[in-house]
C-alpha cells in the first residue's frame, strides 16, 4: 500500500442507453457490478466493471485494449470528468476531495482529440497550463512561470512557432502543443490518452524517449524548487496505447481491457502473452506482429 | 526577452479606449434631431458639473433631460451586452453564442413583459419585479436551452446551438406576443420587445445600469482566465485546474442579470453581444484578459454609433435601436457563421 502513487478500486461506470441506441455487445447487456449490488436495468449498459489496479512511483503503465475496451472511460475518471463508482485514491486520499487546483499539480490530462475555436498563439495556450499555480486573480504569480513555458516549449520543439495561432498547426502540432501545456503544468502523474495519435515517427520516438526522461528522478524538466515536491512522491504516467509493440517496449506495467473488464494487469511480458492477445482480439496477435516486422530486416 | 509580452492591457490602452467612448457619447449627445453645437454643449456640461444654475435654454433640456441619460443608458447597455457575448461565446467555445441567438434575450422580454401584464412588483422598488422576473427569465432560458443542447449533442456545436436558439427565440416570441396580446393596456408593444429602445430612459436607468455592470463587470473581468480555459475546451479547462462546474455557474448566472436588467430597461437589443466580440476579436485576438475589457468600451461605443443612427438617419422619424444593431448583426453573422464552417 505504501509503494502505491495512485490506487484504482472497483471502478465502475455505466452510462444510459440512448433510445434507439442498439445493445452491441454482449457484454454490454450484463455484468452485475460486484461489490456495489447496483440494480440492472435495461436502460443503462455498463462501460467498466470494477476494475481495479494500482500506480507505483516512477512507472509508466500502459493502458491496451480493443477499440471499446473502456480505455479512454479509465482517464476520463481518473480526471474526475465522468461519474463513476468506486475509489481513486492519491497516497491514500480520495480523488474526489481534492480540490480542482490541487488535483491539477496531481495530475494533468492530454486528451485524445483537440478541437480549437479561437485563434490564440502557441505561447498562450502553453501558458494555460500553469492556471494552477496562479488560481485567483490575487495570488502572485511565481517567478519561475515563464522559465517554465520556455522549457515546455523547448521540450516539445515548439520554440520556434511559438507566436502561431494554433488554428494554423497541423494536427501532430496541435497534439505536441498540448503536451507542452501538460509540461507547463508540471503535474505529479500524466495521464495520455493515446500520446502517439497524429504523430509522425520521428515525434512518436521524441514522445516516448522524453516520458522516460521526464520520469527518471533527474529530468531535464527539473523542478525549481526540489524541496516543494515531498520525497515520497514521485512520478508516474498512465497512457492509454493503441500499438501493442509501444506497450511491450515502454510499459513497466501493462493494464489489458476487454469489454471494460480487466484482464491482465502486470509486466508487458506477462500480461502480453499469445493465449491472453489471442482470446480479446480474435487473431494471432504474435505471428502477425512478427510478420510486421519481418520485413525490416533484412538489412 | 521579447516573449514577456504583458497579456493584459496596459493602463495607457486602456485610458486611451476611455478617451475614444467619451469623445463618441459627447458626439451623440451634440448629434440628434436638433443639431446643438459642441462648444453649447460643453458649456451645459460645465454648468452641470460645476452645480451652476442653467440658462434656461432648450439645448440644455435637451441635452441634459433627453439626450444624456438615453446615451448614458445606451453606452452601459451596449457595454453589459458585449461583455455577456464575449462570455458566452469564450465559456461554449462558440463565436455565435449571444443573448440573442440563443434567444434569451425574448425569455428575458418575456418575463419582463409577463411581470408587466401581471402587475409583479417587489414592495419599494419601482420596477424591481420587471428586472427580477425577467433575470429569472434570462437564467432559466439559459438553462433550458443549454440542457437541450447537451442532451442533444454533447459537443455543442453550432448548428445544433444555433437551431435551438432559434427554435426556443419563436417559441417563447409567440408566447410573448399571446402576453402583450392580452394585456395590450399595460405592456409596451411588442416592437419594444424584439427591436429595443431606449428613448426617455432616465438617470435612474443609468443609475441601475451602471452598478450592474460594476458588480458582473467586475465578476466577469475577474473570470478572464477561465474563460480563456473554456475557449480552449471544458475538457481543458478542467485538465489544468479551473473549477469548471462553479465558474459556468457563476458566468450563466452573472450574464443573466446583465441580460435581464438591460432588457428590462431597453428591450431585447439584438447582435450587440454577437458583433461587437468579434469586432473586438479582430484586434485584440482571443484572449479574454484583454477582450473582455475592449468589449466593455467597444460595445458601449457600437451601440451609441447605433443609436445615433437610428435617432437621425429618418429625422424627424425614429428608428428602433434594435433595426440598426440587427441590420449589422444580421450581415456579420451570416460572415461568421460561413467563415466557421469553412
Amino acid at each position: 500500500m505504501m509503494n502505491e502513487l495512485l490506487n484504482v478500486q472497483a471502478l465502475s461506470v455505466r452510462v444510459p442507453i440512448r433510445s434507439g441506441e442498439k445493445m452491441r455487445s454482449a457484454a454490454e447487456t450484463v455484468a452485475p457490478v460486484t461489490g456495489f449490488r447496483l440494480r440492472q436495468t435495461a436502460s443503462s449498459r455498463t462501460i467498466l466493471d470494477d476494475v481495479s489496479f494500482s500506480l507505483a512511483p516512477g512507472e509508466h503503465l500502459c493502458i491496451v485494449g480493443p477499440n471499446g475496451a473502456g480505455k479512454s472511460t479509465i482517464v476520463n475518471s481518473i480526471a474526475q470528468s465522468i461519474a463513476y463508482t468506486g475509489r481513486i485514491t492519491y497516497l491514500g486520499r480520495d480523488l474526489k476531495e481534492y480540490r480542482s487546483v490541487q488535483l491539477a499539480r496531481i495530475l494533468g490530462v492530454l486528451s485524445q482529440s483537440h478541437e480549437i475555436s479561437y485563434s490564440f498563439s502557441v505561447r498562450e495556450l502553453v501558458r494555460m497550463g500553469r492556471y494552477a499555480y496562479t488560481p485567483t486573480i490575487f495570488s502572485p504569480r511565481p517567478a519561475d512561470d515563464e522559465e517554465k513555458i520556455d522549457e515546455a516549449l523547448a521540450l516539445t520543439g515548439l520554440s520556434g512557432i511559438q507566436d502561431r495561432s494554433v488554428l494554423t498547426l497541423s494536427g501532430g502540432e496541435l497534439q505536441r502543443v498540448f503536451l507542452a501545456q501538460l509540461f507547463a503544468q508540471d503535474p505529479q502523474i500524466l495521464v495520455l490518452d493515446e500520446p502517439a495519435n497524429h504523430l509522425d515517427l520521428q515525434y512518436q520516438m521524441q514522445l516516448f524517449s522524453l516520458l522516460e526522461k521526464w520520469l527518471a528522478k533527474d529530468t531535464v524538466l527539473a523542478r525549481g524548487d526540489a524541496a516543494a515536491a515531498p520525497a515520497q512522491a514521485q512520478r508516474a504516467i498512465i497512457s492509454v496505447v493503441h500499438d501493442l509493440s509501444l506497450a511491450m517496449t515502454f510499459a513497466d506495467r501493462v493494464l489489458l481491457l476487454h469489454e471494460g473488464r480487466v484482464r491482465g494487469f502486470g509486466t508487458p511480458k506477462e500480461v502480453l502473452n499469445r493465449e491472453n492477445l489471442e482470446s480479446i482480439y480474435g487473431m494471432d496477435v504474435y505471428s502477425w506482429m512478427n510478420r510486421l516486422l519481418s520485413n525490416w530486416q533484412s538489412e | 526577452m521579447k516573449h514577456l509580452r504583458q497579456d493584459s492591457f496596459s493602463p495607457l490602452t486602456l485610458g486611451l479606449f476611455a478617451l475614444v467612448t467619451a469623445a463618441t457619447l459627447v458626439f451623440c449627445v451634440c448629434t440628434g434631431s436638433v443639431s446643438i453645437p459642441l462648444s453649447e454643449t460643453v458649456r451645459v456640461f460645465a454648468r452641470a458639473l460645476s452645480g451652476r444654475a442653467q440658462e434656461n435654454t432648450s439645448a440644455a433640456s435637451i441635452i441634459l433631460n433627453v439626450r444624456l441619460p438615453r446615451v448614458l443608458c445606451v453606452l452601459l447597455t451596449g457595454s453589459s451586452l458585449a461583455l455577456c457575448g464575449a462570455s458566452m461565446q469564450g465559456l461554449l467555445k462558440n463565436s455565435l453564442a449571444d443573448g440573442s441567438t440563443l434567444g434569451v434575450s425574448t425569455g428575458a422580454s418575456l418575463g419582463a413583459a409577463l411581470a408587466i401584464a401581471l402587475g409583479i412588483t417587489l414592495p419599494g422598488i419601482p420596477f424591481a419585479g420587471t428586472m427580477v422576473m425577467a433575470i429569472l427569465f434570462a437564467f432559466l432560458s439559459l438553462i433550458i436551452i443549454l440542457t437541450l443542447a447537451y442532451r442533444l449533442d454533447y459537443s455543442l456545436s453550432t448548428n445544433t446551438i444555433i437551431l435551438l436558439g432559434v427554435i426556443f427565440s419563436m417559441f417563447v416570441s409567440s408566447i410573448l406576443s399571446l402576453v402583450i396580446t392580452f394585456a395590450s393596456d399595460k405592456v409596451k408593444n411588442i416592437v419594444f420587445w424584439t427591436m429595443g429602445s431606449l428613448a426617455g430612459s432616465s438617470y435612474l436607468n443609468a443609475l441601475v445600469l451602471f452598478l450592474v455592470l460594476l458588480i458582473c463587470g467586475t465578476i466577469l473581468l475577474s473570470l478572464s482566465r477561465e474563460l480563456n480555459a473554456f475557449a480552449i475546451g471544458e475538457s481543458n479547462a478542467r485538465t489544468i485546474g479551473v473549477n469548471v462546474r462553479r465558474t459556468k455557474l457563476i458566468v450563466l448566472i452573472t450574464v443573466s442579470v446583465l441580460i435581464g436588467v438591460c432588457v428590462s430597461i431597453g428591450g431585447s437589443i439584438g447582435f450587440v453581444g454577437l458583433v461587437t466580440p468579434h469586432m473586438v476579436r479582430l484586434i485584440t485576438g482571443p484572449n479574454h484578459k484583454r477582450l473582455m475589457p475592449a468589449c466593455l468600451f467597444g460595445g458601449g461605443t457600437f451601440l451609441m454609433l447605433c443609436d445615433l443612427v437610428a435617432r437621425v438617419l429618418l429625422r424627424p422619424l425614429e428608428l428602433p435601436i434594435g433595426v440598426v444593431t440587427s441590420l449589422i448583426g444580421a450581415v456579420v453573422f451570416v460572415v461568421i457563421y460561413a467563415k466557421a464552417r469553412r
